[in-house]
């Protein structure tokens, strides 16, 4: 009941013909069926934020759409920020500020800033606050996480 | 937590939508919307449909327009779309206000007004806006459409008066007068969970006194509704906070509130009677505020 379906995912611009069943989520087709292990993979239901990417400009937890849902999608994930050999300010701002520690929710910590402040690159500290309380990071307790975001929205402004 | 194996359609228009529906229907087949409800309870097994009708593919439904003084909204108009005022007057700012309190950002970006409504979770915002404001619920199948008023489509915790084979496929929102004034709060645990209580309200304010009152209460009870034990005290009354308190004690006193093992009865009356008492307020302060 459960025929695979032939799809075709562009992640960070490229092609992936893959072919998945309908339940599998989009987190678990980026990482299993492409590869594309940068995308982590926390709670599954949708509350913790570490698979967050971006989708036709649209920021979405990945565990809750199904892979076949974006078939013919651009798909944005951590390993895109970065050009060759420049880190994206909000890497270089997270290095700097020490806004991670174990590391685990930081892919779906940056995907979900790149989103918002490429949706408004002019946040308030309360709407970054409103942004960032999406995500659940258990090791930094957020304040340098708000930092590190806020003086790379500051950057890209000026850039 | 991986979701059960479902048949996947996804059609291209609402006629080819209600035709698969009316097909997979019987055999446990639904509508997949924003997902962002139903996909959770998918992961948790909490929900197994055999088949998955994606409306997402189908084009034109994502409107949110003006018509005939109704405020018209498409079964794929995300929650992101109303963040800013999606028409100028109270309506829209009602809204926008409404629209913080959902989830978070990601989850807006995804999950759908109609979805909302047609998921029924008593704690929802959407479905207290559609209560207290009236909405006409839009319900399609191949047999025709017919419009539901709140008070049958919301019958109990996560059950609408849809029937299997109908598809919500827009929302149709009396809008307020230009001059109403009103009020939304809503308590949760935490940021963006779902509210234990929450209160919607409007009115104006006509000769020194309350005229056309709407509480609405959610959260507390299996589904959100007017109280109009609430109402009634607010009616023909000046806006005074001694009157808002009497219109939030009678809306704690006509709940029958939900009771779980961290929230007993008494608990959740005071907290409709805080809910209520501070949309009141808020609707009158926000309406001094310039705009």
């Amino acid at each position: 009941m459960s025929d695979k379906v032939d799809i075709t995912l562009t992640i960070n611009g490229a092609p992936h013909a893959i072919s998945v069943a309908p339940r599998k989520t989009l987190v678990d087709a980026i990482r299993d069926d492409c590869g594309r292990t940068g995308t982590h993979i926390g709670c599954e239901h949708g509350v913790c934020g570490a698979c967050t990417v971006i989708i036709d400009g649209e920021t979405v937890r990945s565990c809750l759409m199904f892979a076949v849902q974006a078939d013919g999608c651009e798909i944005r994930t951590v390993e895109g920020l970065a050009t060759s050999d420049k880190l994206h300010p909000l890497q270089a701002s997270f290095i700097k500020h020490h806004a991670l520690q174990c590391g685990f929710c930081t892919p779906g910590f940056l995907m979900l800033a790149a989103g918002a402040i490429e949706r408004n690159p002019d946040m308030s500290d309360d709407e970054l606050i409103e942004v960032l309380s999406s995500n659940l990071c258990r090791c930094t307790g957020y304040e340098n996480i708000v930092k590190a975001v806020r003086a790379a929205m500051l950057e890209m402004q000026a850039a | 937590m991986k979701p059960a194996p479902f048949i996947y359609h996804r059609p291209k228009t609402v006629e080819d939508a209600v035709a698969l529906l009316a097909e997979v229907a019987p055999l446990d087949g639904r509508i997949l919307a924003g997902g962002q409800s139903l996909i959770p309870m998918m992961a948790l097994r909490l929900a197994y449909p055999a088949h998955l009708v994606d409306i997402n593919g189908v084009a034109g439904i994502d409107r949110i327009v003006v018509e005939d003084g109704e405020l018209v909204i498409g079964a794929l108009a995300r929650h992101a779309r109303f963040e800013k005022p999606v028409e100028p007057g109270p309506t829209g700012q009602l809204l926008a206000q409404v629209c913080h309190n959902i989830a978070h950002f990601p989850i807006r970006s995804r999950g759908t007004f109609c979805g909302s409504l047609a998921n029924a979770d008593p704690a929802s915002e959407w479905c207290l806006v559609a209560a207290t404001l009236g909405a006409k619920l839009v319900a399609r199948s191949e047999a025709g459409t017919r419009i539901l008023a709140p008070r049958d489509f919301f019958q109990g915790i996560m059950t609408t008066g849809l029937a299997p084979e109908e598809m919500l496929v827009e929302v149709r929102l009396p809008m307020l007068p230009s001059d109403a004034k009103f009020g939304f709060y809503e308590f949760s645990r935490r940021a963006g969970d779902f509210a234990l209580a929450s209160s919607l309200t409007a009115f104006r304010v006509e000769n020194g006194v309350i005229a056309a009152p709407l509480v609405g209460v959610g959260g507390a009870e299996a589904h959100p509704r007017r109280i109009p034990e609430a109402e009634h005290a607010l009616l023909g009354q000046q806006a005074t906070m001694a009157t808002f308190e009497r219109a939030a004690q009678a809306a704690a006193i006509a709940i029958d509130p939900l009771e779980d093992a961290a929230t007993n009865a008494g608990y959740r009356r005071d907290l409709v009677r805080t809910v209520v008492r501070r949309a009141l307020e808020l609707a009158i302060s926000q309406s001094e505020r310039p705009q």
